[in-house]
């Protein structure tokens, strides 16, 4: 269980209280600015609250030495950014670093989750952007942690390598770790998490199963479009008026 | 030991013996008089100072570039070469550099000064943005200093070895320099090498390398201390060599899988070499006076930086 208790962070966070489930997906949304990805960031154990605090599994993550929290927290930021270009096995080598040992079966095991086990020995800087996000994922998965935190990591890809990427997070979370996404996509979130979490203005708004926390009426409170879910369970899309 | 350590190390070991016997004067060891004292007293104390100061320099740049994840950093940026520069000038400028042993010891206070200044701006935020801009401003601030030591200078005599002085060189260079920088390079070399695997996290940014567990704030100043000793010892015993920490990185990096952690061993072992080479080359060239050391490796540096440039302007960087 991840939770956060009161937790507040200069104006961009009030008095946050959450609690995160392993084994499924969660999805934080919210309009720009409400504090997506400070929150992400600070249950990944980057950010010092200012207030309140975090929980992992009973005890206050800012106690956990970050080598023990990186083990169990695997971070995936938005930037695609590779600085050297190194061999996709060498980056995604690095998810090992916490655990200081170059096991070559869960880098073995990551890149064949992600299909890159033909890629291994190409050089990062010559991939697709599509490419890229699934050797981004393969280090985090690499670590082997018990929860997956990524900032928005559909945002650059095109709709068929979006879906692609929500596949190998699902097979992560019936691995059972726990899965939380940054999300703009509304539709991706009511599809394709199990529960969301909506914040405004650094407030929690709500804490649901997708089909009451992005209902008609919090889309028109928060993100001040009127709007409506049409088709079936699992594949709604969202028409706005 | 990786295949770009190996591919200097044997230049290194080749270039040796040929920087003995090349000078000014030939040394042919069966004929020359005093052959053997030439060499142990003048020209090994000068190709170790070479080794040593290069060795330094591209050690500093190899994880310069890595921290800052640009290939066009330099060791220079974090102002401690212009640092221990303003204490060497100041050095002469009083006159104490006299005595052997003071300017070089201003020149390492002057280094650590920097050091200490950075501290204090940018200390404990560790970020790497504000510890640039920091490092540009402690240069630009011994920049001006060492430019007013100049243009005050009591006499003509010490402004022309300001001046002389600033132009890097390892002419005339003893043992005494030798025992005083090799110790604090090495040093340097194993807090820069210690910090290697840090640096590789750096690759994906600083968010994912905390992530990963690394204290950005310790590895930002084992990265001061390895450059502060490795560049701060070079220019207390060499003046300002520019361009060795922003080439050598560059010369070794299609050798290794570009990882940083990489590139520290063997971009010290070809610093060395490129010193040792671009300094006996200076003292071969067919001159009324030597070609001063730091000219020279500027004078190949700046088209080295323009070719780089270009390189990156097409995005093949």
């Amino acid at each position: 269980m991840l939770a956060t208790k009161d937790l507040t962070l200069g104006n961009r966070l009030k008095d946050v209280n959450c609690a995160l489930k392993p084994g499924i997906i969660t999805a934080i949304c919210g309009p720009n600015g409400a504090g997506k990805s400070t929150l992400l960031q600070a249950m990944a154990g980057l950010l010092d609250p200012d207030a309140g605090h975090i929980e992992l599994d009973g005890g206050r993550l800012y106690d956990l030495p970050p080598k023990e929290r990186a083990k169990r927290i695997g971070y995936l930021p938005q930037s695609a950014e590779v600085a050297w270009d190194v061999p996709v096995r060498t980056l995604v080598q690095l998810g090992r670093m916490p655990h200081g040992d170059q096991l070559a079966e869960p880098v073995d095991a990551a890149l064949a989750a992600l299909d890159l086990a033909p890629f291994a020995d190409r050089r990062a800087q010559s991939l697709s952007g599509g490419e890229t996000a699934r050797v981004l994922l393969a280090r985090v998965l690499a670590g082997e942690p018990d929860w997956i935190l990524a900032d928005e990591p559909l945002a650059a890809l095109d709709l068929g390598h979006q879906l692609d990427l929500l596949r190998h997070l699902r097979r992560a979370a019936d691995a059972g770790a726990g899965v939380v996404l940054v999300l703009h996509d509304l539709a991706h979130a009511m599809n394709h998490a199990d529960r969301v979490i909506v914040l405004d203005r650094g407030a929690l708004v709500a804490d649901a199963p997708p089909e009451s926390a992005l209902d008609d009426v919090t889309i028109l409170d928060v993100w001040g479009v009127a709007a409506g879910w049409v088709g079936e369970s699992g594949k709604r899309a969202l028409v706005t008026a | 030991m990786n295949r770009a350590s190996l591919v200097f190390a044997a230049l290194l070991l080749v270039a040796i013996p040929l920087s003995l016997f090349a000078g000014r004067v030939w040394i042919d060891p069966a004929s020359t008089p005093n052959a053997a004292l030439i060499v142990a007293e003048l020209r090994l104390p000068r190709a170790l100072l070479a080794i040593v100061v290069g060795a330094g320099l591209g050690a500093a740049g190899a994880a310069m570039q890595g921290y800052l994840r640009n290939p066009l950093a330099d060791p220079g940026l974090f102002g401690i070469a212009p640092g221990g520069a303003l204490g060497a000038v100041i050095a002469l400028w009083f006159g104490y550099a006299a005595s052997a042993w003071l300017l070089p010891l201003f020149a390492l206070g002057g280094a650590a000064g920097a050091m200490a200044l950075l501290a204090a701006i940018a200390g404990r935020t560790g970020g790497i943005a504000l510890f640039t801009l920091a490092g540009l401003m402690v240069a630009s601030l011994a920049g001006a200093l060492t430019a007013l030591a100049i243009s005050m200078a009591p006499n003509a005599f010490a402004m022309s070895q300001i001046v002389l002085w600033l132009n890097g060189a390892l002419t005339d260079r003893s043992w005494r320099e030798v025992w005083l920088a090799a110790p604090l390079v090495l040093l340097g070399i194993a807090a820069l090498w210690h910090a290697g695997r840090s640096l590789n996290a750096l690759t994906l940014g600083e968010p994912v390398a905390r992530s990963l567990g690394i204290d950005t704030t310790r590895l930002l100043w084992l990265l001061v201390a390895g450059i502060g000793l490795t560049v701060g010892a070079g220019v207390a015993v060499a003046g300002i060599i520019g361009f060795v920490g922003l080439i050598v990185p560059h010369l070794v990096r299609p050798l290794t899988d570009r990882r940083p952690s990489q590139l520290i061993v063997p971009s010290a072992l070809a610093g060395a070499l490129l010193v040792l080479v671009a300094d006996s080359v200076v003292r071969v060239l067919p001159l009324v006076t030597e070609l001063r050391l730091g000219i020279a490796l500027s004078l190949l540096g700046a088209p080295f930086f323009l070719g780089l440039l270009l390189r990156m302007r097409k995005g093949t960087i």
